[in-house]
């Protein structure tokens, strides 16, 4: 019977259609952003919080402000043996700027990081050949390397930049090393072109002393809460070493992976709720939509609805009747507009290229249903109400209505 | 066949109720003819509407061949029109949007009956009203006669013991009128009892028997 009212039925479908297919689109678009913030934590290990030396910024224990803290081996040893519940440690000593790595005729220039062992766990590096490095490079400041794949494509053209690199020999700056290991990273291309040599040895060769400029460290499957109190007790600790007040937040800056996970975790959140909110209420509006086309449609056929109760259709029959119009009408252009939300995903997913905003815009199987389900429901609550009072109107009276 | 004692109906109307049917008896023998007459107001309408179950009663009693009709349900109500009662209506009452063959075969719709069979059954009544070859029409490509010929098809698919007919001519010239109720007559001889309401002597002249409303109450029989 809503076919009598093709344009205004059709309006009405639209809406729902549209209703559908923004929320499909903003749940699809939202986990799209949380995928990629995600996909950028994949970087580092969530469970890892980084120290960088500041400058005091309140004087204390007879110490003036203003005086910068230098971090050295001496706090690598104090966070590695004499605090519970770190479980890697590292130190990177920083060369300043890329540095011109040779081999033959091959030569280019890379970001190169001087670290720790524990480095390794840290930054997440996946070693696909030979090994990282290790204590011993350390103590005999050996001059190893280990290069990104995508270092060990370029200085070995036509080798398998895998395997064949081990063992071989490039120059850094003057110096030759040996290649000990290829490795891969999740954290993506950049993270392929950096070189890592034993801290140690990069200490010597460019005269750093036993300084140390950022101090990274894991805390295992330690809770928020847990992680927060290493962090606590490791700036107490470096602050009564290196004289500053516990007060003073700028003598060193202290970031927690895990605290910020869980923040951007508690945003997602967050989008979510607001994205289902808007997404339901837009929804909503096509409902009500629905179910004053119904109304509308009852109104009109008063009489018609009169008549074939007269003619013996059950009260029943006619709720049924109208109801089953408005689950239809509902579900159809319901799953129209979850299927053209589904769509526009699939088309971002193939036609927009990698970028840093968004990754894998898709609707999980179960939001998907509940969106289902709902719309039926409201198709139902939608076409309940008209026809009650459809079905109630005694035959007599909607005779006489014309 | 159709029996009612000291029925009352009353309509509010605001805070004042109006009493349109005033301890009114009747009886209606199985096989008859018989035409309600009365000036408008006189609740020969709403006389109709109770005898056909359209509409309730406040009191009294109401027996339809040999069955109580005090207190029905919707639902029950619905299913004892379908088998029991068919209705010709003054303005035809025709869906617009259905042929003729589909009006037809619409009260069996309600009685569960197969659509092959419907419509089977639907153009055999067709055929009894002489409009077998417009079947496929809608009504608005029909005549005012014709429409009423459909709604009378419509009437009888349901095999009634009883039709309720308000003002069946009161839409149609002097000679629809005489063949629309010569149909009925034919139908009535059939042994279906036939109930009409009208305000023209002429028709009523052609029932057995004419029940002249007043007020609210049966005046003569």
């Amino acid at each position: 019977m809503l076919s009598r009212n093709r344009l205004r039925t059709g309006l009405t479908a639209l809406s729902v259609s549209w209703g559908v297919f923004m929320l499909v689109a903003l749940l699809g678009i939202g986990s799209g952003i949380a995928n990629q913030i995600y996909w950028d934590f994949r970087d580092d290990a969530i469970n890892s919080i980084w120290l960088y030396p500041g400058t005091s910024s309140l004087p204390h224990g007879g110490y003036g402000e203003g005086r910068p803290v230098q971090f050295t081996d001496a706090d690598y040893e104090l966070l590695r043996t004499s605090i519970p519940g770190i479980e890697h440690v590292a130190g990177r000593f920083r060369m300043g700027g890329e540095h011109i790595i040779r081999r033959g005729a091959k030569t280019s220039s890379y970001d190169i990081r001087a670290v720790h062992p524990g480095h390794q766990y840290i930054e997440k590096t996946i070693v696909r050949s030979g090994r990282f490095l290790n204590d011993r490079d350390l103590m005999e400041r050996r001059k190893v390397a280990v290069i990104g794949v995508r270092v060990a494509e370029f200085l070995f053209p036509a080798l398998d930049p895998i395997e064949d690199p081990i063992g071989e020999e490039i120059i850094i700056g003057s110096i030759p090393y040996t290649v000990i290991g290829v490795f891969e990273d999740v954290g993506g291309e950049n993270e392929m072109r950096k070189v890592y040599l034993p801290i140690t040895t990069a200490r010597l060769s460019y005269g750093g002393g036993d300084v140390i400029h950022t101090l990274l460290f894991t805390v295992g499957d330690a809770t928020l809460e847990e992680s927060q109190r290493i962090e606590s007790q490791v700036r107490q600790r470096l602050a009564s070493r290196h004289h500053f007040s516990l007060a003073d937040r700028r003598a060193i800056r202290v970031s927690n992976n895990l605290e910020e996970f869980a923040e951007v975790q508690q945003i997602f959140t967050w989008m979510d709720g607001f994205i289902w909110l808007v997404g339901l209420g837009t929804v909503a509006a096509g409902i009500v939509g629905v179910s004053n086309i119904c109304l509308i449609s009852v109104k009109e056929r008063t009489r018609e609805i009169g008549l074939r109760k007269a003619l013996g259709a059950p009260p029943r029959t006619i709720i049924t009747q109208i109801v089953r119009e408005s689950v239809a009408l509902t579900a159809v252009s319901g799953y129209l507009g979850l299927l053209l939300g589904v769509l526009l995903l699939e088309a971002l997913r193939t036609w927009v290229p990698e970028n840093d905003y968004i990754r894998d815009p898709d609707i999980a199987l179960v939001p998907a249903l509940v969106t289902a389900a709902v719309l039926v429901l409201c198709g139902a609550v939608a076409g309940y109400i008209p026809a009650r009072r459809a079905a109630s109107v005694p035959p007599v009276v909607a005779l006489r209505d014309s | 066949m159709i029996k009612l004692r000291c029925v009352n109906k009353s309509y509010p109307m605001g805070a004042r109720s109006l009493h349109v049917l005033k301890d009114l008896d009747l009886d209606v023998a199985a096989g008859e003819l018989v035409s309600i007459m009365g000036s408008s107001g006189s609740g020969k309408s709403t006389l109709l509407n109770i005898l056909g179950l359209l509409d309730g009663f406040d009191s009294g009693e109401y027996t339809l061949d040999g069955q109580s009709m005090s207190g029905l349900s919707e639902a029950k109500a619905a299913r004892l029109r379908g088998q029991m009662l068919g209705f010709v209506f003054q303005s035809f009452n025709l869906i617009a949007y259905k042929t003729a063959v589909e009006n037809v075969s619409l009260p069996l719709y309600y009685q569960g009956v197969p659509r092959r069979k419907r419509e089977d059954t639907a153009l055999g009544y067709l055929e009894q009203v002489g409009l077998r070859d417009w079947a496929g029409h809608l009504p608005s490509e029909l005549s005012g006669g014709q429409k009423q010929r459909v709604a009378i098809a419509r009437a009888l698919i349901g095999q009634p013991r009883v039709i309720f007919a308000d003002e069946p001519t009161g839409a149609l010239d002097t000679a629809t009128s005489q063949s629309i109720m010569e149909t009925l007559q034919s139908i009535n001889q059939d042994g279906i009892t036939m109930v009409v309401v009208t305000h023209e002597p002429d028709i009523a002249r052609i029932t057995d028997r004419t029940i002249l409303l007043r007020d609210g109450r049966v005046v003569s029989s």
